[in-house]
């Protein structure tokens, strides 16, 4: 019985693996292979064993800076949406009265994350801008004379496309650890004494943690392996780690951004493993 | 019977909610207040934009990229059909939809056999677990990036409804795994057992027993595989060979063009997703609701 689950098990996923395996796996080790190759100069490889890709990224002072940007806006975008995903979730589950009214608007929530992303960034334009929406509105009210430059084309507006676009990966799974909460759990803390302050820090707040880590996973991951949004609310005026690698491949230098790439990889498992430590995502999700 | 459990259970946590939040009769804490005025600033601020960019692409000839609206016509979505200036839209347009779908079968179908197979442990399902959370983590450029080299290796040119399909399929299938196992996590075996018991085979189970009960999470992968699909940029930038799919296509607008029918193909594209989105949500609260009216009469 139990040798003929394992195979039924491995029968049903074999479809799974066979995506995963040459399309995952298999990328990951040729950009591994490609890392250590040489450039011909006209998108060909040679393959002949160099560390030299290796050592350019690490004796480059761009490497430092590009990171440094990253890692700035990944941070950002992570402390941004948590707090609003946090209070947005503990709001729906804990303030709405009515479980289907709180379905409701978790689901007016979720609605534009099956839209474009790309759309949902340029939708940002016509608010941000030099003659948009809030400057506008600003310069009537009287409160600035000149047109905020900041608000568009600057880094400002990078967080602003983040936090909108991915505030909904907090939501989702902090909204799922919330609403399994026993309510009773956190009457029973009212009735031992407790302020809603200490509900908050002793109750809610280490039962969601599973929620908040999961959360953090997509956001940390999908800001540090994204460029486009860099390029475009940025204006040009700021770079990421794969906008460069992207530059790269534009101009055929393989293997430089398979190195690039690799050491990204490796930057991101480690963030995500660091994370990892504080929660089982396995048991999280499928309990 | 299960009906009726699903129809208790509510009923159940919604009195014991009300009395823990409220242990003090009536009245809301004044943190209700600043919350509720947190979520009405996120909800206006994730839906405000993309109102503006759909206003703006009704503007005439005139028309520029920020307010005041200039003139009311539908220039720019006939702008974005015919001119050449903005590329091939009409066939991006299509091989999106074409890919969206058959990615969306392949994943519903993918996603429902690996969350059977996870419902008991199986030697190495560790393995495959993490190798679909690293599918997911990984940088969808890096991945790209990988395929478009393994490709260039063997020697095959990349195409939208071949190596565009795999990429895409490494970001639609985690996403799509998870969604099944929320949706096995409900799922009681007992019913399952009962219809071995009653003599029936294990295919017969699964088409009679476990598809429709589990039939709305399906849909629900469903929705995320066309939309997760039809998105889709990263991943295919390197995997979709020489023609583009429609978010490729938006990208080197965005680069490009700087007319109002950026914004015209941002209404087109939306109003697509809003359609799959309402046609999606709309199927399974029929499921629902025909399922909880179905029951009395048992």
């Amino acid at each position: 019985m139990a040798a003929r689950g394992r195979i039924l098990g491995w029968l049903n996923v074999t479809p799974l693996m066979l995506v995963l395996v040459p399309f995952f796996v298999a990328p990951i080790l040729v950009v591994l292979a490609a890392s250590f190759f040489q450039s011909d100069g006209y998108g060909g490889l040679i393959a002949s064993p160099t560390l030299q890709n290796y050592t350019d990224i690490f004796t480059s002072g761009l490497t430092a800076n590009l990171y440094a940007e990253t890692i700035k806006f990944t941070i950002l975008t992570w402390f941004f949406s948590l707090i609003i995903g946090f209070w947005v979730a503990y709001f729906l589950v804990f303030h709405v009265r009515s479980p289907l009214l709180a379905i409701g608007l978790f689901l007016l929530c979720t609605v534009p994350f099956w839209t474009s992303n790309i759309i949902r960034m340029i939708s940002w334009i016509p608010l941000l801008g030099k003659e948009g929406l809030i400057n506008a509105a600003l310069l009537h009210v009287g409160v600035i004379h000149e047109p905020l430059e900041f608000l568009l084309f600057s880094g400002f507006a990078v967080v602003v496309a983040y936090v909108h676009q991915l505030t909904i990966f907090m939501i989702v799974p902090i909204f799922n650890a919330m609403a399994r909460i026993d309510k009773r759990v956190v009457e029973a803390a009212l009735d031992a004494g407790a302020s809603r302050l200490d509900i908050m820090r002793m109750v809610i707040l280490p039962l969601s943690k599973n929620g908040i880590a999961l959360g953090s996973i997509f956001v940390v991951s999908i800001v540090m392996g994204d460029f486009f949004v860099i390029k475009v609310m940025s204006g040009g005026g700021s770079a990421s780690v794969v906008g460069a690698l992207y530059e790269d491949v534009g101009v055929l230098q393989y293997p430089s951004a398979a190195a690039s790439a690799v050491v990204l990889t490796i930057v991101v498992t480690m963030l995500v493993a660091l994370i990892l430590r504080t929660v089982d995502v396995r048991k999280e999700l499928t309990r | 019977m299960t009906a009726a459990r699903a129809v208790n259970v509510p009923a159940v946590s919604k009195a014991v909610a009300a009395h823990a939040i409220a242990p003090r009769a009536s009245g809301r804490p004044w943190t209700f207040y600043v919350l509720l005025a947190v979520f009405v600033f996120y909800v206006a601020a994730l839906y405000g934009p993309m109102i503006c960019i759909y206003i703006l692409s009704f503007q005439d000839v005139r028309g520029g990229l920020v307010f005041p609206m200039k003139g009311l016509s539908l220039h720019w979505f006939v702008d974005l059909f015919t001119q050449v200036r903005t590329g091939d839209v009409k066939g991006a347009f299509d091989r999106s939809v074409k890919l969206a779908v058959i990615v969306t079968i392949m994943t519903v179908v993918f996603s429902f056999l690996a969350g059977l197979a996870f419902r008991r442990r199986f030697a190495g399902d560790g393995v495959v677990f993490y190798l679909m959370i690293g599918s997911l983590v990984a940088p969808g450029l890096v991945l790209s990036l990988g395929v478009g080299l393994l490709m260039h290796f063997i020697g095959i040119e990349g195409t939208w409804y071949t190596s565009a399909v795999g990429a895409q399929l490494s970001w639609t299938l985690p996403f799509g795994v998870l969604v099944m196992f929320a949706v096995m996590s409900r799922f009681d075996r007992a019913w399952e057992e009962a219809a071995y018991d009653l003599g029936a085979t294990r295919w017969q189970t699964i088409r009679l027993v476990v598809i429709p009960i589990l039939a709305p999470g399906l849909v629900a992968v469903a929705l995320f595989g066309f939309t997760l699909s039809y998105d889709e940029f990263a991943r295919t930038l390197q995997t979709a060979g020489s023609l583009n799919t429609l978010p490729l296509e938006i990208w080197t607008m965005t680069l490009n063009v700087t007319s109002p029918s950026l914004y015209a193909l941002g209404t087109v594209t939306t109003i697509i997703s809003f359609m799959i989105i309402a046609i999606c949500l709309g199927t399974i609260a029929t499921m629902q609701k025909r399922r909880a009216s179905r029951v009395p009469a048992h």
